[in-house]
């Protein structure tokens, strides 16, 4: 165990040795490209390597740092829950250190500022790390801050656009409301422990009240950072306009790191778990899920569609911890493992087909210099290789069979089809209508991303310079590549992770998934095999068994030819690239069905030539609903404060005075 | 106790039941005027089938009669009644659909749930098989409500309450065998008044509104401010 | 589990696999043959889908030129999700292996995978036709998909499992129960079935009328043995469904062991059931007028009503505490 903590700390010393080299990219740029990258693809492998081996090992491992404060050493934790986030980190954190170098070629002359993109990338991922390994409560939040706020720098990379500065802002205050209620959190918590080591709070005994607040302030907090409806509104902003590899790292990997937040405050630290949390979980969970997806159809930039279906899938992840909660508060504690694992088999599966899309996107992005879906069109053709992953990634975030999405979406749904084993028979009516907006979600999901790969890489191109592109370059590739193994052998090996995985919620809630496993390899039974059973590997060597007598069947003696010719199309004139289904055109069916849930401004204007223009923008409820009003609110606030600004210097140093009085009498 | 234990007869009575409360939802949710009586019709003989199935079962021959009595009245009378009202005022092809089903439906649901958890505490008393259908009507008693809530119409504001009626009535036969006779005769009687009536209202709000939109019933404030 | 590395059941399993292929286009022929009768007209023989995949195999395929490999792959990828599909459900006998390796979800799951490279193959081409099919043919699915999975866990939990085999044994073992759940469950999942399956009065399978086709615009430009596959594919989905309608809801009859003359029963009895419900299918098909597409969406909303009543009514009305 003691091994994989010096592989974290080495993660950590070569995150931030390679945010060390990029200072010096400014007289040598192709330092940032040679040396600091391929060092940050090693600090992700020597991250993985700690998380395996901590997920194997199933101990823990303690450290005292010689930093911090006099009376608060900052310490190191790592026990199997951090080492499966570190994994995580590590994973695509590595693919992304493979990925970048072309990409940052790509904007190595027209950026200035190439020392920021390194050195903030590295202390991102340092930042990251420390949070998972953080032992208490003021490293943990350090680090969360360095995470916060390396990102906002990288969220501002391009700053040139003033819409990206807005987004970084915006990111920046939400991180910082986040951070507070956080920081609120632990403080009834270690208010109860006498200190803020985890050691000492998860000795702690709250009263229910006091746990409640507690609970409520992280969920406020993680939920924030981790893009939770109706607290998601910067994610799908600040995600997008970072550079792509950096956008796979927010989205894949950071939300993430919230996850890991919550589960450690809730799961762990705060002791007596009530089922009214997990109540208010899944429900957000849900909301999360659905309008996430339905957001996420309504995009036709592709990053910013990705950041929404990110919303989407962290739902799924929250319904997961939901349904772990619930079954946590009523006793039953092998379904709430069931579900947690169910809920971080999700986090890993997210964070492997999130970070493989945003590398896709980066790759287009590279070679097309396109983010908009509208324009482009038959990348398959141009880009063959990024075509494939991209279509791994699409076909897994879809819950497809035999792939990783699927597998996590199976594991919830067998979770929550235990409801019956509860008592209220509220709660036994509740659970199943949750698992059909799961159901519905990922039915969505799928049609979202047929959209995504339909328009983008199938049919013809839409405009002449993604006509023009040509494949990335193969380390780019090999990037992709990590990831897209990663969802194929997370999909077809699920018993070998699961058995993996449930040393977490062993160490965590003292109950593993001893019955998951327990027939071999080939099934994943998660209660009992009478129950329910899935094998994966079984069905990929159906699929092929299938495949081949298909393909033998009909080799024999029948013409094997293949004539090209024009499309038919009904008989109709050669298509051009300009008569095909659009991306807003594909998606027109839903916001039609699902109108009621988007703020949508559609007019058709004709102008002085008589030509008709279609204007259609749909906008997030959110705003109107929620930030709005709380913006106005705060405005209006500050209205009445700005009058104390009269410009006069004695009337402030009176305010001071009256400060000064009242502090004094508040602690004398 | 689960279904499997309960005699076939039971089981049957809940089938029903539960498809009186689909009839609900049909009810609540039909654009069509004289689909949504022809639903009313249907649950009305889906309760008297319940009644003739308590009879058969608990042995109180006065049921067989208020069977009887709920047939030709709320199969028969009520809706040949307002199938002539709604022919007389030319209704026939008269459409109105539900603004924002998905949420009116959800409105529903949670109210079939809320009403479960209302009837949850009966379990203490009661057979469990008793407290099921004592929320199942429950809960057409409040879709009943809901629907008078959500459809302006006239004749539909009647559907609901006259589904209102329908599952106090189920509640009664299900769970205390019935009503005293003289009782029932009395709130059917009240019911084909209370139909009278409503004749005569949609006639005359038809001639001094022009529709039979109780929303329009709002311009009879006194306020002036009201009116758009 | 061990008696699944056994050879028997696996064996059997082929069987019944194979045997949804065989049956399929056959299903196709009663079901139009029974329809050309209700309309007064002779209609084609019952063999007549048989000679049509022969004939289309026998073809030369035609393939646009603007088409990418993906086009090509899509069929193999259809036609085989579907049939492992079909595989997990079972057809003349309870005692399935793969109904072991994949449970309803994963069966859901399958059909799903079928469905995106259906859409991504019509968007492939950049017709208008394929990427409207495409659209809309994931627009009714994913409105079916939680109406179906409702009513499939509403059985699940009366079975408390979501093992197909073991749901029908549960059935069968429970003798004849009337459950307010499995009535409504069962609308549901005929109404998913028919939105589906493409029929009347979602899509009609049989129409070339431009803007009201959904399946066959995504298949519009397939020829030969794409052509065939993909249509033999939809015929198999058709005895998908009707065999899990027939089975789960109706599982009498259904061999419980491997003695041949229940086997032959269970055979005798499945290719009834079938028939009777192709008769059902071919009625309302030929009362019903084809909807509307925005329509289609008031139609998958019942069927989510449906499937939430009757799992509102497993839990109010069926489960004592």
């Amino acid at each position: 165990m003691d091994q994989a903590l010096s592989f974290a700390l080495l993660a950590v010393g070569l995150a931030l040795a390679s945010s060390l080299v990029s200072c010096f990219a400014a007289r040598f740029p192709c330092l940032l490209r040679l040396v600091a990258l391929p060092v940050f693809a090693l600090a992700g492998l020597a991250a993985l390597v700690a998380g395996v081996v901590a997920l194997w090992d199933g101990g823990t491992a303690t450290m005292t740092l010689p930093l911090g404060l006099p009376w608060l050493p900052w310490q190191l934790h790592l026990d199997a829950l951090a080492g499966f986030f570190l994994a995580i980190i590590g994973i695509v954190g590595a693919a992304a250190g493979i990925f970048a170098p072309a990409y940052v070629r790509g904007i190595e002359r027209s950026s200035e500022s190439l020392p920021m993109l390194g050195g903030f990338t590295g202390l991102f991922l340092s930042g990251m790390l420390l949070v998972v390994l953080a032992g208490d409560a003021f490293l943990f939040m350090v680090a969360w801050e360095l995470m916060s706020l390396s990102s906002y720098f990288l969220v501002a990379f391009h700053h040139e656009h003033a819409a990206n500065r807005r987004a970084a802002f915006l990111y920046l205050l939400m991180a910082h409301i986040g951070g507070l209620s956080i920081l609120l959190g632990y403080g009834v918590l270690a208010s109860f422990g006498g200190g803020f080591a985890f050691t000492a709070m998860r000795a702690a005994e709250l009263t229910p009240g006091w746990a409640s607040v507690a609970f409520a302030l992280a969920f406020v907090g993680f939920g924030m950072k981790a893009g939770l409806v109706p607290l998601h509104a910067w994610l799908p902003e600040a995600h997008p306009v970072a550079p792509s590899h950096i956008s796979a790292l927010m989205s894949g990997v950071m939300l993430k790191v919230a996850v890991y937040g919550f589960i450690r405050f809730v799961f762990d630290l705060t002791g007596e778990i009530q089922w009214q949390w997990g109540v208010a979980v899944l429900a957000i969970g849900s909301l999360s899920a659905l309008m996430g997806v339905l957001y996420a159809l309504m995009q036709h930039d592709l990053k910013r569609l990705l950041a929404y279906s990110s919303v989407e899938n962290l739902g799924i992840i929250f319904i997961g911890l939901g349904l772990s909660l619930l079954y946590l508060g009523t006793g039953h504690r092998l379904l709430g493992a069931l579900a947690l694992v169910a809920a971080l088999y999700h986090s890993l599966n997210h964070a492997l087909f999130k970070g493989l899309l945003f590398l896709g996107a980066g790759a287009i992005l590279h070679s097309a210099h396109e983010r908009d879906l509208e324009h482009m069109g038959g990348l398959l053709r141009r880009m063959p290789w990024t075509g494939l992953l991209f279509l791994i990634g699409c076909l897994s975030i879809a819950a497809l069979p035999p792939f990783n999405g699927f597998v996590s979406e199976w594991l919830t749904f067998q979770a929550s089809l235990q409801a019956w084993q509860l008592d209220s028979g509220v709660l036994r009516a509740l659970i199943p209508i949750v698992a059909a907006t799961l159901a519905l979600t990922g039915a969505l999901a799928a049609l979202c991303f047929v959209k995504v790969y339909g328009i983008a890489f199938l049919g013809q191109a839409r405009t002449r310079h993604v006509r023009r592109a040509r494949p990335v370059p193969s380390s780019m590739r090999a990037g992709q590549a990590v990831l897209a193994v990663g969802c194929v052998l997370l999909g077809v090996l699920p018993t070998a992770v699961v058995a993996l995985l449930s040393v977490i919620p062993e160490q965590i809630l003292g109950h593993g998934l001893p019955q998951a496993t327990a027939h071999g390899w080939l099934w994943l039974t998660p209660v009992a095999p009478e129950t329910g059973s899935y094998s994966a590997p079984l069905v990929v060597a159906l699929l092929a068994a299938m495949a081949v007598a298909a393909a033998w069947l009909w080799r024999r003696g029948v013409v094997r030819r293949v004539r090209r010719g024009d499309p038919w199309d009904c008989g109709f004139a050669m298509p051009s690239s300009r008569m095909q289904y659009t991306a807003t055109a594909f998606a027109q069916p839903v916001r039609r069905v699902f109108g009621l849930l988007f703020r949508i401004d559609e007019s058709v204007e004709t102008d002085n030539k008589g030509v008709l223009r279609h204007r259609l923008a749909v906008h997030d409820r959110a705003w109107t609903l929620l930030y709005l009003p709380i913006a106005r609110l705060v405005d209006a606030g500050v209205r009445r404060i700005v009058r104390l600004q009269s410009g006069n210097v004695r009337i402030y140093l009176g305010w001071t005075l009256a400060t000064l009085l009242v502090l004094l009498w508040i602690i004398s | 106790m689960t279904l499997a234990e309960l005699p076939l007869l039971q089981q049957l009575l809940l089938v029903l039941a539960a498809l009186v409360l689909f009839t609900s939802f049909v009810l609540l949710e039909q654009a069509r005027l004289v689909s949504a009586i022809h639903a009313f019709a249907w649950q009305g003989a889906l309760i008297a089938a319940i009644t003739v199935i308590v009879a058969t079962g608990g042995g109180a021959k006065h049921l067989y009669f208020s069977a009887l009595l709920t047939f030709m009245l709320k199969v028969l009378l009520i809706p040949w009644m307002l199938h002539r009202q709604v022919q007389r005022l030319d209704l026939e092809r008269h459409t109105q659909a539900l603004r924002r089903p998905a949420l009116v439906i959800m409105a529903a649901v949670a109210l079939v749930v809320f009403s479960y958890w209302l009837a949850l505490p009966m379990v203490a008393q009661e057979l469990t098989f008793t407290r099921n259908i004592v929320a199942v009507s429950l809960a057409i008693v409040l879709i009943g409500l809901l629907m008078m809530v959500f459809r302006p119409q006239a004749v539909l504001q009647v559907l609901g309450f006259m589904s209102m009626e329908n599952g106090l009535f189920l509640a009664a036969v299900s769970t205390t065998q019935g009503m005293p006779l003289l009782v029932e005769l009395g709130v059917a009687f009240d019911v084909l008044v209370a139909m009278v009536l409503f004749g005569v209202f949609f006639l005359q709000i038809r001639d001094s509104i022009e529709s039979l939109d109780v929303d329009r019933l709002n311009r009879l404030t006194e306020t002036v401010e009201n009116e758009r | 589990m061990d008696y699944l590395l056994t050879f028997l059941p696996w064996l059997l399993a082929a069987v019944q696999a194979l045997l949804y292929l065989a049956l399929a286009p056959l299903l196709a022929g009663w079901l139009r043959r029974i329809k050309a009768r209700l309309q007064n007209r002779r209609g084609p023989s019952l063999w007549q889908p048989y000679r049509d995949l022969y004939k289309l195999f026998g073809k030369e395929a035609r393939v646009a030129t603007t088409a990418s490999p993906l086009f090509r792959a899509a069929p193999y990828i259809v036609f085989v999700a579907t049939w492992l599909a079909a595989a997990t459900v079972p057809l003349i006998a309870v005692d399935l292996p793969t109904a072991m390796v994949a449970d309803i979800i994963v069966l859901a799951g399958l059909l799903a995978l079928a469905r995106f490279f259906l859409a991504l193959a019509g968007m492939d081409i950049g017709t208008a036709f394929g990427g409207m099919g495409a659209s809309r043919e994931m627009l009714v699915s994913a409105l079916a998909e939680p109406a179906m999975l409702m009513a499939v866990f509403t059985l699940a939990m009366t079975a408390h499992s979501t093992n197909l085999a073991s749901m029908i044994d549960a059935q069968l073992a429970a003798g004849l129960v009337l459950r307010p759940s499995f009535l409504f469950a069962l609308g549901a999942l005929v109404l998913v079935a028919i939105a589906e399956t493409g029929r009347i009065p979602v899509d009609n399978p049989a129409t070339h009328l431009e803007l009201t086709m959904i399946h066959e615009a995504m298949i519009l430009e397939y020829s030969g043995r794409h052509l065939a596959l993909m249509e033999w594919a939809a015929q198999i989905k058709l005895v998908l469904y009707g065999a899990l309608i027939a089975n789960v809801f109706f599982p009498w009859g259904i061999a419980q062991s491997t003695a041949p003359t229940a086997l032959a029963t269970g055979a005798l009895v499945i290719l009834l059931k079938l028939l009777a419900l192709a008769v059902a299918l071919a009625i309302s098909e030929t009362v019903l007028a084809k909807m509307r597409f925005f329509r289609a969406p008031a139609l998958l909303n019942l069927a989510l009503l449906l499937a939430l009543l009757g799992l509102l009514g497993h839990v109010i009305l069926e489960v004592g505490s």
